[in-house]
């Protein structure tokens, strides 16, 4: 029986693999007699399936009227959240059943009256090898007929242009954006900014910022940008803490960033550049939303979980003459997350 | 050269006159001929594929009502519409078209309910249609470029449903276009001028929407209609697969013809398809953009998750540690000319586990056609029990894909259940590795005793539930046996075994058919085989005589149930 009765001629004769080609196997029986269903023998059951058939079209009907009756009673112009919601409903139902009182009642009426009888038909060889002798010496014929083997200096030219023809298609994309230059290592802050906050823009004193407190802060005047303030604000926003200072632990050079403790960070995480806008108020930690990335403001932002590379960039402030607080300069590396050229 | 047959044929009534128009231009007598009474095999779960195609129609349909609606448009206006709430509140007009889609056109909401449903459906049916396809082995000779077909149709319904999802240019999907923005910029050399690139400069500018709306409406759907196309020709030339079982042989096609059976019962399916949408747009709420408000990169709400299908890619971005070991995985390499960063901290967790998933899924028919050495057609379908190794196989992926999905709600496991996210990630981080092998050693385990279940069926047959006392006074139950049919379904298929290292024509066994052989020896070492007709005379003939003899005397027995 090592035929693989049930295989397709196999051309290679390499059918060592199976490993069943030695093993007696059980016949195919055929398919199974065909069992009438009830509708087939009792004209009664027919007839129920019929009207059951028929009971499901007419549920459709009255669902497309439910639809109707749900988009036009209900006016948008004078209509509360909740009577949207009902219109909502009523058009959902409404469809609902007007589909599927078609697709069930069509189902049903194929399952329980059409001819249930499995039918066999044979399957064809997808590649008659007859065919393939054709069509090879076609394809042999026709290539011989161009002479592109006889011809290189043909082949070789046509080559070379079809690998230079789709270039300008590429380099018309060109213009999509204009280049990153350092854009990214630039942002709004610069010395003498005044801290407001997000989204009022009122500026900010250092006894505002009571023990414990966070508050989101943007540079002064971003409000007022005429364009590109999204992109701007993209880069700038900063979370501003306030700590003891004992708690600070500053790395030498940054000793005086910090007023009375009052630190701000860079709010764009170092990641993939989701606002870090969680702040635990206990242990100090600024928590990511998206990935979880946490950074310990104690230990200047540094990443103590997640999957961040780096630390929060930290904004240096002082206090102006009016007691507001304001930028050193602007952030000393590149917010958000890394990217080739950021070193 | 077509002449005029000699007494041309005349249409008697007006509806022949019509076909017979049609069919002597467009030969739809040929057509009907081919398809009128095509035969398809009936299954459940091959109406995955049908759910896949026909959200794809209601996807065209409601898609093309939204687009009379919105405006893909990255202007600030203020928004005037009538849910108060967002009254004067600045905005995009994208945004704000999303708004009167949902509140100022009347239906409008459910559109975009039964639209973001659909897609989410979509991605759904297409994603367990491919594994009902490899668990089944469909996939396999003559059908494998169907299989990466298909394939490119599952990255497309991604594509499509990403770019779809950051239209309306609410906070949420803002926050799923700046992690997009950053993983972009994560890859060396060319990231940063991609980011630029595509963004028309910096994230977020007012370029990327409109951008987006092209590829969403037009080139990505044309894309998966015309593989739809080329799927579906193939289905044709290929005809169905079909489960083995009695009456069907590699050789024919057993079931409906379409029509009027098959036809009608996939016809009735795509109401019904639409109408379970529709009743689940209705009432359960999908991305209310109202309640996010417009795209603003500093707020951010805690729980933010994508939508499913990107959930794993996310959860593998999740599980990345940023340091390993104190050193951080954003490599700062010291060129000649300066230093440049490697982020492989956002590099790696983004591209890597789903170019090992997509690798193998698009690779697999030629991996098991060489790692068996089976270059045969297969037209008939496995079981997944009887396929171990390949049901071992798919379920280490699945799990593999889980564990990332579980990842992107790591923060929602942690508050749900009380634990800590720190401790949930770890705990993930582990069943990264350890859970796809975990689940191929059992998966295996289990598809191998369910084989030898089916054999002691075979074998012994079925418990009747009938208990019997001997004249000795023993009780047995009896077992019957199965008819020829039922038997048949559990004795066709085919067990590979090891295959060990074959020569070459050189009579030389390389070091890749080495590795092939100690692959083959790991996947089909343990072995069942279906039962033989002859295993079965013995099994019948070693029956205890008692047992046979209860069997023949029922007068003797005492009834029980």
């Amino acid at each position: 029986m090592g035929d693989h009765s049930h295989g397709s001629p196999n051309t290679s004769g390499t059918v060592a693999t199976a490993g069943q080609g030695d093993e007696e196997k059980f016949q195919n029986p055929g398919l199974p007699p065909h069992r009438p269903r009830l509708a087939d023998t009792n004209p009664r059951a027919e007839k129920r399936a019929e009207r059951q058939v028929a009971l499901l079209f007419v549920i459709s009907i009255i669902g497309t009227i439910v639809f109707f009756i749900g988009y036009f009673s209900i006016h948008l112009d004078d209509a509360s959240i909740a009577e949207l919601r009902l219109q909502n409903i009523l058009l959902g139902l409404g469809t609902a059943f007007a589909m599927l009182g078609i697709g069930v009642g069509i189902v049903h009426w194929a399952k329980t009256l059409m001819p249930d009888h499995e039918i066999t038909e044979e399957r064809h060889e997808i590649r008659p090898e007859e065919d393939r002798v054709i069509a090879e010496k076609m394809v042999g014929d026709i290539i011989e007929e161009t002479g592109i083997k006889r011809r290189p200096l043909i082949r070789n030219t046509l080559l070379g242009a079809m690998v230079l023809a789709p270039l300008p298609a590429i380099a018309v994309f060109r213009d999509l954006g204009p280049l990153p230059g350092d854009t990214l290592r630039h942002t709004m802050w610069k010395k003498g900014t005044r801290l407001v906050r997000d989204p009022s823009g009122t500026p900010i004193k250092a006894s505002d910022v009571t023990l414990g407190s966070a508050f989101h802060v943007i540079p002064n005047g971003l409000n007022d940008l005429p364009e590109h303030k999204l992109e701007e604000k993209a880069k700038a926003v900063v979370l501003l803490m306030r700590l003891n200072p004992e708690d600070l632990n500053p790395s030498p050079g940054r000793e005086n960033w910090a007023v009375d403790g009052i630190v701000a960070y860079s709010k764009i995480c170092t990641h993939v550049g989701c606002p870090v806008a969680l702040y635990e108020q206990q242990t100090h930690h600024l928590l990511c939303p998206c990935h979880q990335s946490t950074f310990d403001v104690t230990q200047e932002c540094k990443v103590i979980f997640g999957p961040a590379g780096h630390p929060l960039p930290q904004l240096p402030i002082e206090v102006d003459s009016e007691g507001y607080l304001v930028a050193q300069s602007d952030f000393l590396e590149p917010v958000g997350p890394s990217y080739w050229e950021r070193g | 050269m077509s002449v005029p047959s000699a007494t041309p044929y005349e249409a008697k009534t007006r509806l022949g006159r019509i076909t017979n128009f049609v069919d002597s231009r467009v030969s739809g007598s040929a057509m009907v001929k081919e398809f009128g009474r095509k035969v398809f095999p009936d299954h459940w779960s091959f109406m995955f594929g049908e759910v896949a195609l026909y959200c794809f129609v209601i996807l065209l349909m409601t898609g093309t009502f939204l687009t009379f609606f919105f405006d893909p448009s990255m202007a600030e206006t203020h928004y005037q519409g009538s849910y108060v709430p967002l009254r004067g509140v600045e905005m995009s007009v994208a945004y704000e078209s999303s708004l009167n889609i949902s509140f100022d056109v009347r239906g409008g909401l459910f559109m975009r309910q039964v639209h973001h449903w659909s897609a989410l459906l979509f991605v759904a049916a297409v994603s367990v249609h491919m594994l009902r396809v490899f668990f089944t082995g469909a996939f396999r000779k003559p059908r494998e470029l169907n299989w990466v077909v298909g394939g490119v149709l599952l990255i497309l319904s991604l594509a499509a449903g990403f770019t779809g999802y950051s239209l309306p240019d609410d906070l949420l999907s803002g926050n799923g276009l700046r992690i997009i923005d950053g993983v972009i910029k994560s890859v060396p050399v060319v990231g940063t001028y991609i980011s630029f690139f595509l963004f028309g400069g910096e994230f977020p500018g007012t370029a990327i929407i409109g951008r987006l709306y092209m590829l969403h409406i037009l080139l990505v759907p044309a894309l998966i209609l015309l593989m739809i196309a080329i799927h579906l020709f193939m289905v044709v030339i290929h005809k169905h697969t079909q489960f083995r079982g009695p009456g069907r042989t590699n050789n024919n096609v057993v079931g409906y013809p379409v029509g009027p059976v098959y036809a009608a019962k996939a016809g009735g399916f795509f109401f019904i398809v639409f109408g379970v949408i529709a009743i689940i747009a209705g009432f359960f709420t999908i991305n209310p953009i109202w309640n996010y408000g417009p795209y603003d990169p500093s707020p951010v709400s805690a729980g933010t998750q994508p939508d499913w299908y990107i959930g794993w890619v996310d959860g593998a971005l999740r599980l990345m540690p940023g340091y390993l070991g104190g050193f951080p995985l954003e490599w700062v390499i010291p060129f000649p000319w300066g230093d440049n960063t490697l982020s492989l901290n956002v590099l790696l967790p983004a591209l890597g586990p789903a170019g090992l998933v997509f690798t193998l899924l698009f690779t697999w028919p030629w991996i098991e056609a060489w790692l068996t050495k089976d270059k045969r057609v297969h037209n008939l379908l496995d079981r997944p029990r009887n396929a171990p190794y390949r049901t071992a196989v798919g379920v280490a992926g699945v799990v593999f894909y889980c564990v990332m999905w579980a990842a992107a709600s790591s923060d929602l496991i942690a508050t749900h259940f009380h634990v800590s996210l720190n401790d949930v990630t770890y705990w993930l981080r582990v069943l990264f590795f350890v859970g796809p092998i975990l689940a191929f050693i059992i998966a295996r385990r289990i598809a191998l005793a369910l084989q030898r279940k089916d054999r002691e069926i075979v074998l012994h047959g079925v418990e009747s539930g009938r208990i019997v006392r001997l004249p000795h006074g023993e009780y047995i139950e009896v077992h019957e046996p199965l008819d020829e049919y039922k038997r048949y379904r559990l004795v066709d298929f085919e067990s590979y075994k090891a295959l060990p290292a074959q020569p070459d024509a050189n009579g030389k066994v390389s070091g890749k058919e080495k590795r092939r052989a100690k692959l083959s020896r790991f996947f089909f070492e343990d072995r069942v085989a279906p039962v033989t007709p002859s295993e079965l005379e013995n099994a019948h003939h070693h029956e205890s005589p008692a047992e046979v003899e209860a069997k023949a005397d029922d007068s003797a027995s005492i009834e029980q149930r």
